[in-house]
């Protein structure tokens, strides 16, 4: 009765998690690209898609697929073969469990009629399944909490996950180590079974269980004579042997059940074994019931994003499709970290402490975008920062054991972050390289807007720029400005400019324009100049520094040594940061 | 002659023809290539935003190799410019060395120097030599005129870079003639490709790059010749959006320098990827001699030339 309502609620919250999971998939918008296709057009998209897909050649790309990175997961393997054997022995591990041990009464003893829980090979198949899925705990363990690997994040979602498994297995393993042991279980086997009444042949057979099957009894320790062994064996052939395999078979319990001793005789008296049962059921239905809204869901997501990303080309794909996998995509992200190892720029994150750096934890940033939660400017900015650094180099997506297309996503998302209007100053560093080459996709976004706005947002910092026309007063606006060009040891040389303009003369940025001035602001000697009378705001606020192009002309020419170029990079930072600071007060 | 091959962001991305042909071209050549995985960006991008993230990307890298006991080969110049700014900053500024690797010890790694950063020009110019270049000739191009195009961060600054005269630097030129081309002298062989400024300022990038394909084509040259993914990417796809949006005429194709050594070389088109450009580069077949005898002959000439110059 208890089983049947729990697992009748544990199925339904299940089923409706699902429904609404799977229906995010068409209602949430992820990126720029998504905008402005309803659900509907998204649905039908998608159901043309899977039928066209599956009438279609392709279908024999998508069993590869299934066999090889599905079911052998050989992505994974390429990967790392430590993680590889940790997700096969957890994932098999408890698909077997599943299908013969909690399905049982569905799958194996209608496959087997001769089976039995308690019968050799499923007996023993059991705790080899169980152990498998323990080995495979253990390495996910040892991976996330002993094993340092750098920038490996671990969230709660992973913390849940080992722990929900682990109770699971860790109770199954310790009821059937009491149960073996139980006295009051094997007191009510006999009586049911043995037909038996005589005292003598009672001892016998109980002698023959403490001896052989583990039993605990309280009347009877061992060591027994041979003959009360041998007649107890023949009651038990007679009566239990058909049910009952020797219970060293299952050895993790069998393990627990050695372990316990006769303090197995109090845990019996204390229920332990019901105890133990309602834990383990609850666990399971726990798990089961909680699964569409944990990490637990990539047993859905992740074939379907394995399987999808195989037959889907960015080319070809109606952009209705495009939408709904990048929304699925989503919930395929196991948290696994091998983008965030791979990753080109996650060095980054030890000096620029924002975690949307890292493709891992960016997935987190996209999931409340996604669901449209409401964010606060400094945390749309902060998630902008990290997902627009990024070199574009496509490792995340290559090493993606699901195959998201994780590239495709940043890209969407970074677009649609940046025409929200809040500045982004990575804009103004060579990792707009990639949006360059990409303009030509960027058909719902305003290609100009973030630049120009970066510039304005440092320049609207920068007073002394608003007054261009009057008398600058020469005292420093920041005594700190002079000194805190120091990073490299280089940059302090502005000292030394005499004002022969080399720099600007050379310089190729500057003689691109008729009037350099009117576009670029202070030119470079006129920079080093500002930097000398520690006017900070004319040296932070020239567009000649974003239009720098680095080519080091100037230093090389500086016929005092002056290292423009280096002095350049670092105005850049600071004025950088004096705007960040300004805005994050 | 072992390296760990530098690949950075932008290659294995957006222009593995790139690669693929350097990897052909050093295996015939007898250079050793080494893959570290772990390799990560090399900072350049982020030094505008973070002087720090720049120095600490490198530095992994360079560390990395240090761990791996191997001198590092860029095939970027924009790589190679960090890596020696890196490296030269971790020999000189103390403090900052200890900084870093105070970051860095946190994974197991540190950098102190010593280990050689160099580019793919400078290994064949200075490890594999002209010479052995010259033996693995199969044929030679004859009538064909390269604008060698040496890119702003191996050249500058030249106290940290040290690849070549920076004021008159000929590396690049001996290279593109041992094939039997001829390198053209051209008014902004040394200027910026104008990639620096692509997607921030396009209009600026554009001017500079235009400004380099008008003075290419006017000193006669076929092609442009590049020796880094940024460089050639301006040439050939920006060139490409050049062409469309400005209407001019300043066509000329960019090939990348490996994969002009590696047709002399007898290497099949498909690994050395011609197709892959974004500007068509299939007529350079038809400036390649194909006898043999016909190669040694204008080779020995051409060494006789070099000789006396």
């Amino acid at each position: 009765m208890f089983l049947s309502i729990a697992l009748s609620v544990a199925l339904a919250i299940f089923g409706i998690g699902l429904v609404y999971k799977i229906s995010a998939w068409f209602r949430y918008t992820v990126g720029i690209d998504a905008q402005g296709i309803p659900p509907s057009a998204r649905v039908s998209a998608a159901l043309r898609g899977i039928l066209l897909t599956a009438f279609g050649a392709e279908i024999l790309t998508l069993l590869r697929v299934f066999f090889l990175d599905v079911i052998l997961q050989i992505r994974v393997l390429r990967e790392d073969a430590l993680r590889w054997l940790m997700h096969i022995c957890i994932y098999g591990g408890f698909m077997l469990l599943l299908l013969m041990h909690a399905l049982d009464g569905l799958v194996t003893s209608r496959l087997f009629p001769d089976y039995f829980s308690t019968l050799n090979p499923f007996m023993f198949l059991r705790d080899l399944f169980g152990a498998l899925v323990i080995v495979g705990l253990a390495i996910a363990l040892y991976r996330r909490f002993i094993l340092k690997v750098p920038r490996l994040m671990s969230n709660a979602m992973d913390h849940y996950a080992i722990i929900i498994v682990a109770v699971i297995m860790i109770s199954g393993i310790v009821l059937e180590g009491t149960k073996i042991a139980s006295y009051s279980s094997y007191r009510e086997m006999v009586e049911e079974y043995s037909g038996l009444e005589d005292e003598g042949e009672l001892r016998s057979l109980e002698a023959y269980w403490v001896e052989k099957y583990g039993v605990v009894s309280p009347n009877l320790t061992g060591p027994f004579d041979a003959e009360t062994l041998e007649q107890g064996r023949e009651f038990h052939e007679m009566s239990c042997g058909e049910c009952h395999s020797r219970p060293q078979w299952a050895f993790t319990g069998y393990g627990v059940t050695r372990i316990m001793g006769s303090a197995a005789l109090w845990f019996d008296r204390a229920g332990m074994p019901a105890i133990l049962w309602y834990i383990h059921i609850l666990a399971c239905l726990v798990g089961l019931a909680y699964l569409p809204f944990s990490k637990m869901f990539h047993i859905v997501a992740s074939p379907v994003s394995l399987l999808v990303n195989a037959v889907m080309d960015k080319e070809k794909s109606a952009p209705a499709n495009i939408a709904t996998r990048q929304a699925m995509e989503l919930d395929a992200c196991t948290h696994c970290g091998t983008c965030t190892l791979r990753c080109s720029v996650g060095i980054a994150f030890e000096e620029i402490h924002n975690v949307n750096i890292l493709p891992s934890e960016k997935i987190a940033s996209l999931k409340a975008l996604a669901a449209d939660q409401q964010l606060s400017e400094r945390e749309l900015r902060i998630i902008q920062e990290g997902v627009y650094l990024c070199t574009n180099c496509y490792r995340c997506t290559v090493a993606c054991p699901v195959g998201i297309n994780l590239q495709d996503l940043w890209f969407t998302v970074r677009e649609a972050l940046l025409q929200k209007g809040y500045p982004e100053f990575l804009v103004l560093s060579p990792l707009s390289f990639y949006r360059g080459l990409m303009r030509e996709d960027l058909v719902n976004a305003d290609y100009s807007r973030p630049l120009t706005r970066a510039r304005e947002a440092i320049v609207a910092h920068c007073d002394l720029m608003k007054s261009r026309d009057k008398a600058l007063p020469l005292t420093p606006t920041d005594r700190g400005f002079q000194g805190g060009l120091s990073l490299s040891a280089q940059a302090n040389t502005f000292s030394v400019c005499f004002g022969c303009e080399t720099c600007t003369t050379v310089c190729p940025v500057v003689g691109n324009y008729d009037n350099p001035k009117e576009v670029l602001g202070l030119l470079p000697h006129q920079i080093m100049h500002a930097c000398g009378l520690g006017v900070r705001d004319l040296a932070y606020g020239s567009n000649m520094l974003w239009d720098c192009i680095t080519c080091y002309q100037c230093q090389e020419q500086c016929p005092q040594g002056v290292c423009v170029t280096d002095v350049l990079y670092e105005l850049k930072n600071l004025a950088i940061n004096n705007v960040k600071e300004k805005l994050s007060q | 002659m072992n390296f760990a091959l530098f690949l950075g962001c932008t290659i294995p991305a957006r222009l593995s023809q790139y690669e693929s042909s350097s990897r052909a071209v050093l295996g015939k050549l007898g250079v050793g290539l080494y893959d570290i995985e772990e390799f990560n960006c090399c900072g350049y991008p982020l030094r505008n935003l973070s002087f720090k993230t720049f120095v600490l990307s490198s530095a992994r890298n360079l560390a990395l190799a240090q761990k791996e006991d191997l001198n590092v080969m860029a095939l970027c110049k924009c790589c190679y410019g960090s890596l020696r700014k890196v490296d030269h900053l971790m020999k000189e500024n103390a403090p900052l060395r200890e900084e870093i690797n105070t970051t860095l010890e946190r994974e197991g790694l540190r950098y102190e120097g010593g280990i050689e950063v160099r580019h793919l020009l400078s290994v064949l110019y200075h490890q594999v030599g002209i010479e052995s270049i010259r033996e693995k000739m199969e044929r030679a191009y004859e009538g064909l005129k390269i604008a060698t195009h040496y890119g702003c961060h191996v050249l500058r600054p030249s106290q940290v870079v040290q690849f070549d005269d920076p004021v008159a630097p000929s590396i690049f030129d001996q290279l593109v003639e041992v094939t039997g081309a001829e390198s053209v002298d051209w008014a902004t062989k040394l200027e910026c490709c104008g990639a620096p400024a692509w997607g921030i300022n396009d209009d600026l990038s554009m001017d500079l790059t235009q400004k380099k394909l008008k003075d290419g084509r006017q000193s006669g040259a076929d092609y442009l010749c590049a020796a880094c993914p940024y460089c050639h990417i301006q040439f050939d796809t920006v060139q490409g959006a050049i062409l469309s949006q400005r209407g001019t005429d300043h066509r000329l194709p960019s090939i990348l320098y490996p994969q002009l050594l590696g047709l002399a070389m007898d290497i099949d088109g498909e690994v050395l990827g011609l197709e892959m450009n974004q500007v068509p580069i299939d007529g350079i077949g038809g400036f390649l001699s194909n006898e043999r005898s016909a190669v040694s002959n204008q080779l020995s000439a051409g060494s006789e030339e070099t000789d006396s110059g």
